[in-house]
């Protein structure tokens, strides 16, 4: 038998015994216990190391609240830090181990942090470590030394580094209500609002549903409290409208009741089920939300408050009652309140000696007197504890006679012999979730809490209805007519008069002594998990951080990964008193989600990796097959080169561009925009878009269109061909197709819903193939059926019908390249087919394929734009493109494109630059006048594209230049610092190739 | 956050784009009135309360929506189509003429 666990009792299952480990030291338990209970079971005390002074730490809780046995667990290769102890279920193989402790937890060198307690208080860091460096001992730099050393020693779990195995999945739930806590109070709701027939989902963090019902020891229907839990739960079960998630915390809750959960689905188990993950999150929209999410037990703050031993009376009787364990054989009570008084009994009853109730109030009741002689405890009323004893473990207290009133200690010193201290501060309600949903909470100053508020109109969005302690209706009488009652209204049901459940009346007064602190010598702690001290607080006040959120900040009181479940109130009110003003004047912070820890893998779920989805043209599998390389363009994946063996990219792009301009080069155009713009109105939207006219196109004609945007700049461009008289194909750049469909819907259906034009997204719907160079007309005549491609038929931005290989195909004599070229478009689902037969028809011209660095080889050389210099920041005039603004007519932007800031002489203006080093430029690197690699400054602009030019012979760029065209034919230096690139260039016209365009127009 | 479009229903905030204040006036379109167009393209409001906007259901019906949404709480105050310049807060939905 396990030193500390109780003869009979509690709902664990005695004959099922299960194996781990903590620490390496095999450790065994009872199936139903928490890593917490075995460990408590079999002696253990100390469970941690404090984060800042590496003190000694055992259990404080029993739930999620637990702010000191964290620890990691280990499953193969992974690691996960900082779970509390009392969340982890045991199972055969556990292997878990503590954490903030070098060598060992028992031998913690670190734990002389705190001999220098006063250095360590609040706002150290900011303190020693922030501003000038005034010689060695202070300052910024003084940081940087020492940080590798107080990462090592102030911190809790580390992290794996191993990929984790897991895998986590993604649900979405829509129900008529959602209860959130499955306490007496969640379980009545529960059961009301599924009765009425509305879709349940019931929702625990715990894995046994019940709440208190577990471990309170009442009797509710004349029955064991738990057993009445489990028996509601049975009716609960079988019902289609109900869906029950147990370990599932709900941890956020966002706009329109949106309620985020994470279900731990195997964490419990050794070995997960087939296709089990390991965690699910559910993103649940529920109708109304109940919050029955009870309430959390304070601790007190006195010296020694900390040291292993000292409990949470309620959460000793929790482990008591539930898991069979004594925390201590000779337990003392340290209250404020009349609660601590039926622990005392159930104490005694499970066979320990309660050696004395100190009570900080001198008014304790005949009832709560004749609760401490059944649990033959000394009952000392107006005293406190004001020390601690022992090392690891407790060995004894101190009390004084105390004031409840002053606060002031009196009388002499007594020490009192006990193993377990267990106390009791009152109790605040759980309010994160109604926090969150943007509920102020309201102090209620006779149950010394904050209770949240009744739900106002003010949030509609946020149906909520509390129920239980949540509500600061601490009795489980209480909890059961308030959960039904807000179950039957959740639901629509009417108010029911049916006999509730029985539940024998709990003795005592639910409001708390409004005692949070005894000050005496001797750090007490408010936030143990992050070492946070009385003192510490008192010194932020003093130090001006009297605003609840710079009180957080700066002590970091609340920011432990346990938010500050237990600390919130007692640091609160011990502001309060510092600043001499009422609580809720002080007021709270607010709570924000998540309200426990959650593993990112919930949140990515399935998806992980890239998470953009791939855009592929119809020719994709050909281009990989016949050796492209392939990069991303957005979504998009285009060939960047198609290269032969052993050649580098440069060599592979120059290759292709010089054959394309010597005989024939085809690229897939696919990735275009491409708008169908149908309607009696399509000429006239076209001709306000567009800067430049489009009505006046006749059918069978294209023609280069730019966009600007509203305030003038320019937006995008592209060739629009007409069809019909009503019908044009409109292409846009390949990044800003998306953008332009969403212009022109805005505008049609917002600005001009009177014009007749429909606008759809065909770019899927078409294959595009582009075929450029002196011998690619050759190439279409030998292959293209139905139509002539000479020029009389198909002139420079004409359009033709015909078939290719059987296949319809749509004709455009369009450049990009500068060559005689021509866009061949036909059905996606015949794209590779076509291809393949250009392909086959360019075998007798040594037609080659490029990819995108040959097209922008190519583009660079002939001075045309893209989005590099469609930037955002660039006008028509800065492109030299104002020879496309209509002046016979408004569009979009052209009210706006001639402001003072868009036509100044120092904007930067498309130029074109040769290297005369010979060696490659770079995108981003700036044009300077003078060169001073030392200290580079005086940008005149900078690079937006380069290349190395087979045409020129030479390394070209484009670029954003002030001066712009005036500047042609002078020198200047490339100054590119970040990528050493600095050298002597020349500043040409953008127009480097074929600038009268003689090759195009053949 | 749910938008009800007048066609789909109510929706995820997550199918839709917002698209800007909804109190934009654009000018004529061949109006040379700078400071109006200053207003249009550059003038914001930015209550805390109630206020017009424009989104679009660009995950569904791409239809743009007049949407009145309480800047504090998020609640959606009322949805209509944009076309043809609903504007008040209490517009029911109207279907496409």
């Amino acid at each position: 038998m396990s030193p500390r666990r109780t003869e009979i009792g509690g709902r664990i299952d005695r004959l099922r015994t299960i194996r781990f480990t903590f620490d390496g030291a095999p450790y065994t338990g009872h199936a139903g216990d928490t890593l917490a209970s075995a460990l408590l079971a079999n002696g253990v005390t100390l469970f941690g190391r404090s984060f800042k002074y590496h003190r000694p730490r055992g259990l404080l809780a029993a739930g999620v609240e637990e702010p000191n046995a964290l620890v990691t667990v280990l499953r193969g290769e992974v690691r996960e830090p900082n779970i509390a102890a009392t969340m982890v279920e045991i199972y055969d193989g556990l292997v878990a181990v503590s954490q903030n402790r070098t060598p060992s937890l028992a031998w913690d060198i670190s734990a002389i942090n705190q001999l220098g307690g006063k250095i360590l208080s609040a706002g150290f860091y900011y303190k020693t470590f922030m501003g000038p460096v005034i010689g060695p001992l202070k300052g910024t730099r003084f940081w940087m030394f020492c940080e590798h050393f107080i990462r090592r020693a102030a911190g809790l779990g580390k992290a794996g580094t191993a990929p984790d195995p897991a895998r986590y999945e993604r649900m979405n739930a829509f129900c008529d209500v959602l209860i959130v806590g499955s306490g007496p109070a969640g379980l009545m709701a529960a059961k009301a609002a599924a009765d009425q027939g509305a879709r349940v989902i019931l929702a625990d963090l715990e894995a046994n549903f019940g709440g208190s019902a577990n471990w309170s020891g009442e009797t509710i229907d004349g029955m064991p409290a738990a057993d009445w839990a489990l028996r509601t739960v049975g009716q609960l079960e079988g019902n289609d409208n109900v869906r029950l998630l147990p370990r599932t915390t709900v941890w956020g809750y966002y706009d329109g009741n949106t309620l985020a959960a994470l279900e731990r689905v195997t964490d419990h188990k050794e070995v997960a089920a087939k296709g089990e993950p390991r965690q699910r999150y559910w993103a649940i929209r529920a109708g109304t939300v109940v919050l029955a999410t009870g309430s959390f037990e304070r601790p007190l703050v006195f010296p020694g408050n900390d040291r292993p031993g000292v409990m949470l009376a309620h959460a000793a009787e929790r482990y008591v009652n539930e898991y069979g364990v004594l925390p201590g054989q000779r337990i003392a009570l340290f209250t404020n309140n009349d609660s601590a008084y039926r622990s005392a009994v159930a104490f005694k009853k499970a066979g320990a000696a309660v050696v004395a109730i100190v009570d900080v109030r001198s008014d304790v009741s005949n009832e709560m007197r004749r609760l401490a002689s059944e649990a033959e405890a000394e009952l000392l009323a107006a005293h406190a504890v004001i020390a601690t004893e022992g090392g690891k473990g407790l060995t004894g207290l101190k009390v004084q006679r105390f004031d409840a009133m002053s606060g002031a200690l009196s009388g002499d010193e007594r020490s009192i012999h006990a193993d377990s201290l267990l106390m009791s501060g009152g109790w605040s309600p759980t309010i994160h979730l109604a926090s969150q949903a943007g509920a102020k909470a309201e102090w209620d100053p006779a149950r010394q809490a904050f209770l949240p508020p009744k739900p106002t109109q003010r949030w509609p969005n946020q149906q909520w209805v509390g129920a239980g302690a949540f509500t600061g209706g601490f009795s489980t009488a209480e909890a059961i007519a308030e959960g039904r009652a807000v179950g039957l209204q959740a639901a629509g049901g009417a108010v029911s008069s049916a006999p509730l459940p029985v539940v024998e009346v709990a003795p005592g007064d639910p409001d708390p002594a409004p005692v949070f602190e005894i000050k005496a010598k001797g750090k007490s702690f408010v936030d143990f998990q992050h070492d946070v001290t009385a003192e510490d607080v008192r010194l932020a006040h003093r130090e001006g951080f009297v605003s609840v959120e710079h009180l957080k900040r700066y002590t970091t009181l609340g920011m432990a990964t346990d938010q500050g479940k237990n600390s919130n109130v007692p640091g609160l009110a011990i502001m309060a008193e510092a600043l001499g003003k009422p609580i809720p004047e002080v007021g709270t912070t607010r709570f924000r989600p998540p309200y426990t820890a959650v593993s990112i893998g919930s949140l990515a779920a399935e998806r992980f990796g890239d998470l953009k989805p791939e855009r592929l043209t119809p020719m994709h599998d050909w281009h990989l097959a016949n050796g492209a390389r392939m990069y991303s363009a957005g979504l998009w994946y285009r060939p960047m080169i198609y290269g032969l063996a052993g050649e580098t990219v440069e060599q592979a792009y120059v290759r292709e561009a010089k054959a394309t301009r010597e005989s024939a080069g085809i690229v897939d155009v696919s990735t275009l925009g491409k708008i169908a713009v149908q309607g009696p109105d399509a000429a006239e939207l076209l001709d306000r878009v567009y800067t430049n006219m489009f009505s006046t196109l006749a059918v069978g004609k294209a023609r280069y269109g730019l966009m600007l945007r509203e305030d003038g700049l320019a937006f995008d461009d592209g060739t629009t061909w007409r069809l019909g008289d009503q019908e044009f194909l409109m292409t846009t750049t390949t990044a800003n197709a998306g953008k332009v469909m969403q212009h022109l819907e805005y505008f049609l259906d917002v600005i001009w819903p009177e014009l007749k034009v429909t606008v759809t997204s065909v770019t899927d719907e078409w294959a595009g193939a582009a075929i450029g160079g002196p011998n690619a007309r050759a190439i279409l005549a030998s292959c293209v059926t139905g139509t002539a491609v000479d020029n009389a038929t198909l002139p420079f931005m004409g359009i033709v019908h015909g078939r290719i290989a059987g296949i319809p195909v749509m004709i455009c004599r369009l450049s990009f390249s500068g060559e005689m070229a021509f866009e061949v478009y036909s059905g996606a689902g015949y794209g590779t087919h076509v291809w393949e037969a250009l392909i086959e028809a360019g075998k007798p011209f040594g037609l080659v394929t490029y990819g995108l660095e040959a097209l922008g080889t190519m583009r660079i050389e002939k001075g045309h734009v893209t989005g590099a210099e469609i930037d955002g920041r660039t006008t028509a005039r800065d492109l030299h493109l104002d020879w496309m603004l209509s002046k016979k007519k408004p569009f979009i932007g052209s009210a706006m494109m001639d402001r003072e800031g868009l036509i100044g002489s120092d904007r930067l203006e498309l130029v074109g630059v040769i290297a005369l080093d010979n060696r490659a430029l770079n995108g981003g690197g700036h044009i300077v006048e003078e060169l001073d690699e030392a200290n580079p400054h005086g940008s005149l602009g900078h690079i937006t594209a380069c290349c190395y030019s087979p045409a020129l012979g030479k390394y070209i760029a484009l670029a954003l230049v002030k001066g712009g065209k005036a500047r042609h034919g002078t020198r200047a230096f490339v100054s590119d610092p970040l990528r050493n690139r600095f050298g002597p260039i020349e500043i040409v016209s953008n127009h480097f190739y074929d600038p009268d365009g003689s090759r195009m127009h053949g | 956050m749910l938008i009800t479009c007048p066609y789909c229903g109510p929706r995820d905030v997550i199918e839709f784009t917002y698209q800007g204040d909804g109190n934009r006036e654009r000018p004529q379109p061949a109006s040379q009135n700078l400071d109006a167009w200053n207003a249009y393209v550059y003038d914001r409001l930015n209550p805390a309360g109630d206020h017009n906007e424009i989104w679009q259901h660009s995950g569904g019906c791409r239809a743009h929506l007049r949407v009145v949404r309480n800047t504090i709480t998020h609640e959606i105050l009322s949805t209509a189509f944009a076309r043809g310049g609903h504007k008040s807060a209490d517009n029911r939905a109207e279907g496409r003429s």
